[in-house]
């Protein structure tokens, strides 16, 4: 149509009788998000342009107005609640003072980011055979130009106009009537938007896919289980691979040097019963690297073969260039729901380094090549078999941070964890109490754990060694998330409803506040108008602080 | 449906006593009147909103097989409230509810509140005016909407146009003919609230005009004339207020047979929704 981009040119003005506005033709090209943009979001740093901040997804804030000194300054500014009863795992957007959230499950909000007051509301009523297994949730969305993405618990993938609330397209990735579902944040890579489909815990084969940003058309399709013919396929036994789970539910990432994406994938199913699907079930339980622009797998690796104890790799593959044994890497950091650490290189997808972080007792090593050696015995049998940690893991999917800074790895997990695997039964908690490491609510809950029960911590460690610098020890588990920022600030909260500010090179306490609600989500920073906030989701609002500014 | 009709009273009952006496007087009037009638009358005190939301969701989820008006499934016409046999609000609901088996009208996960209200609208649809007879061509209309109507300087259609007026891409979904026309004509005469637009001045002399989004006591949410989400604290304002539509009239810019023709056009606008 006669549209200029980034004019106002009017083909027939007088026609317009209304004098006083001078209406212009679409400007977005002008404010929009490009990829450039996102890529090197850390040149922004008022703005959180994708879900952990950059495609690095080290979360990681530039800006240092709030500082260890004066952090126990901040003041809550507003509070955003959703109508929901659904956790709150959405990390939003902040693009030049408006914040882009998603209300459970699939409502897209946009709001003033200094005032928290709603420009508008998306409503999408996800197909009523839409099912999840933890949740109707979503961790967020991704804006490139100004269309916003959200994929929804009915595995469809949306673009929506990001100034007026309008939706552009609506496809299908996959059918929630085959027990497919979306929850993880879409992953931006030049024109492409890229998504995988949960739903893992069920007999479905896990797929991530590529989609023109523009038009919703396909590009690629990539299955996390191999078909017949294909590599790893040998490792399915039966026509297990067809229905062998292998979902992806948490962002990925991408490196614009190799030009590769990595997702993490989660466990084979069924979960805990291995006996029909013999073999390492690649690429369940795997990072798996994917060139943006063909869909092909460059490499893989895979954190748990044969994982019958539902250990999903699907935690946030997070990419940080460091010094390693004397000489600079390019590396992926990941701390693993298995109990495991690991530093891979990303560009070849090598084992560098690898350690328990956590009490495991279900390996005791690694071979040369980073393949876990197990403990005989520790699989489901009739009789019960202890194993640390637990199946909800050492962590789940709450994102980490990584700080140039400080050049540490900032972790919320829980130690001590344990579960009792029964041949043919759903794992239980190991112990008489029953709510060692219950699942994320929306609700503060009462809670008993005694000492050697699960506890939730914060840990920095050090990649080089993967060995603990610190620890801020909680009373309860954690499914919150790490942010630190440039002024060596760590902010993360937990099960028990507070929200936190750490020294980043100590870890000693330096604020809390109470927010009423369990903490399931990453925290974020951004500013306006020269003004640093924080905000984070628990229960199921939004709630932003800032230090004290001019009285209004 | 029973226990529901019940509850239904009830929260009428509880809510009652925390909104207006005025209310609750008409309201049992209207309640005692009309108990003969219809057994259990949902939308008999249904709000402003509740019609506005049964009618938005009557467009997400009735229109695309009923379409717009309600009248493409023969033998019924929901706006004027035809049916294949007699139907009581809560006969509706249930409908809306739980479907029809061996039909294609299928059940829904709304709850009985959502399915009220979709009736309270239909019910007020009846009254409201009819479409109006239009025989336009659609591909003429699309010339003129880009063209001569130089519509796209304030209105979007897939994606194309300012987002400063409402988004087109599926009027034809959303509105009846009869009302496009209207809108076109005498664009003033009714105004969607969320289309309201609005004007501040700055304390520093600066005026913004644009599409009011939201306010309160203490803030106004626009998008503003360059398309940018802006909020401004009444504090830093020297005046703000509604400003009249920008939106001409096309009377005398458009033939009878043009206005017909944008009309078929714009009623043509489904949206790109796919699956």
């Amino acid at each position: 149509m006669r549209t200029t981009p980034g004019g106002s040119k009017r083909t027939r003005p007088t026609l317009i009788a209304v004098g006083f506005l001078a209406i212009g033709v679409s400007l977005a090209a002008q404010g929009g998000v490009t990829f450039d943009r996102i890529l090197h979001a850390d040149k922004e740093p008022q703005n959180w342009l994708s879900y952990s901040g950059t495609p690095l997804n080290q979360r990681y804030s530039g800006l240092a107005q709030i500082t260890p000194a004066n952090v126990k300054n901040l003041q809550l500014q507003w509070i955003w609640q959703a109508r929901s009863l659904e956790k709150f795992e959405t990390t939003a957007l902040a693009v030049n003072g408006v914040l882009y959230t998603v209300q459970a499950p699939n409502d897209v909000v946009a709001l003033d980011a200094e005032t928290g007051r709603p420009y508008w509301t998306f409503a999408y009523s996800p197909a009523a055979d839409a099912r999840t297994c933890c949740g109707r949730v979503n961790r967020g969305l991704a804006i490139l130009g100004d269309t916003l993405y959200m994929g929804t618990i009915d595995a469809h993938l949306l673009a929506i106009d990001a100034k007026s609330g309008e939706l552009l397209w609506n496809t299908t990735v996959a059918k929630s009537s085959e027990r497919y579902s979306i929850t993880m944040s879409p992953l931006i890579v030049k024109d492409k938007v890229i998504i995988g489909t949960a739903g893992g815990d069920g007999p479905i084969r896990g797929q991530i896919a590529a989609f023109d940003a523009k038009t919703g058309k396909e590009l690629w399709r990539f299955f996390t289980i191999p078909g017949t013919g294909e590599p790893g396929n040998e490792t399915w036994s039966g026509n297990s691979w067809m229905t062998g789970g292998a979902g992806v539910w948490n962002a990925g990432a991408y490196d614009p040097e190799t030009n590769l994406t990595f997702f993490g994938t989660g466990n084979p199913a069924p979960d805990w019963d291995g006996r029909g699907r013999v073999g390492d079930n690649l690429y369940s339980d795997s990072v798996v690297a994917i060139d943006a622009d063909t869909g092909k797998l460059k490499w893989h690796y895979q954190f748990t073969p044969h994982d019958e104890l539902d250990y999903d790799s699907t935690q946030v593959p997070v990419l940080a260039d460091i010094q390693f044994r004397g000489r600079p890497r390019k590396a992926m950091l990941w701390a693993n729901r298995n109990g495991l650490m690991y530093v891979l290189d990303r560009t070849t997808g090598e084992f560098l380094l690898g350690r328990p972080y956590v009490k495991v007792n279900w390996m005791d090593g690694f071979d040369a090549k980073g393949r876990p050696q197990r403990v005989e015995g520790k699989v489901p049998t009739k009789e019960g078999t202890l194993i640390q940690p637990h199946v909800h893991g050492a962590t789940n999917w709450a994102p980490p941070s990584f700080s140039p800074r400080t050049g540490w790895f900032y972790v919320a997990h829980w130690e001590n964890s344990a579960t009792v695997v029964t041949e043919g039964l759903s794992p239980r908690p190991a112990g008489a109490n029953p709510r060692q490491t219950t699942m994320g609510q929306v609700n503060l809950q009462t809670f008993f754990n005694n000492e050697d029960e699960a506890y939730g911590v914060v840990r920095a460690y050090d990649p080089q060694t993967l060995e603990r610098k610190w620890e801020y020890r909680m009373s309860d588990i954690t499914w919150g998330g790490v942010l630190t920022t440039a002024s060596d600030l760590v902010f993360s909260g937990g099960k028990e409803g507070y929200f936190f500010a750490l020294d980043a090179k100590s870890g000693s306490l330096l604020w809390k506040a109470a927010l009423g609600g369990q903490v399931n989500s990453g925290p974020m920073s951004y500013s306006v108008n020269g003004r640093q906030y924080v905000t984070v989701a628990a229960g199921s609002s939004l709630f932003a602080f800032a230090l004290p500014g001019e009285t209004r | 449906m029973q226990n529901a009709e019940v509850r239904m009273q009830k929260a009428y009952v509880v809510s009652g006593f925390s909104r207006t006496v005025a209310i609750a007087v008409v309201v049992s009037a209207f309640c005692i009147l009309h108990s003969e009638l219809r057994p259990v009358v949902y939308a008999q005190h249904e709000t402003a909103f509740d019609v506005e939301e049964g009618g938005r969701a009557f467009r997400n989820t009735c229109a695309n097989c009923h379409g717009p008006d309600g009248n493409e499934i023969a033998g019924i016409d929901l706006g004027r409230g035809q049916f294949r046999r007699p139907m009581t609000d809560a006969d509706l609901i249930a409908i809306i509810r739980k479907g029809i088996p061996n039909t294609p009208m299928p059940a829904t996960n709304m709850t009985e509140e959502q399915a009220a209200r979709i009736v309270a609208y239909l019910r007020s649809t009846a009254a409201s005016k009819r479409t109006a007879s239009v025989s336009g061509d659609a591909v003429r209309g699309k010339s003129l909407y880009e063209g001569k109507g130089n519509c796209t300087s304030c209105h979007r259609v897939n994606g194309v146009g300012s987002r400063l007026g409402p988004d087109l891409s599926r009027i034809g979904q959303l509105r009846r003919a009869g009302e496009l026309e209207t809108s076109l004509v005498d664009p003033g005469a009714e105004v969607q609230p969320t289309n309201r637009f609005y004007r501040v001045v700055t304390k520093s002399g600066a005026t913004i005009t644009g599409r009011l989004l939201n306010h309160d006591t203490f803030t106004v949410q626009m998008m503003d004339s360059k398309e940018e989400l802006r909020t401004f604290r009444k504090d830093d304002l020297k005046e703000h207020g509604f400003a009249p539509t920008p939106m001409p009239s096309y009377k005398s810019t458009f033939s009878q047979q043009e206005l017909a023709d944008v009309v078929s056009y714009l009623v043509s606008l489904k949206g790109t929704t796919r699956s």
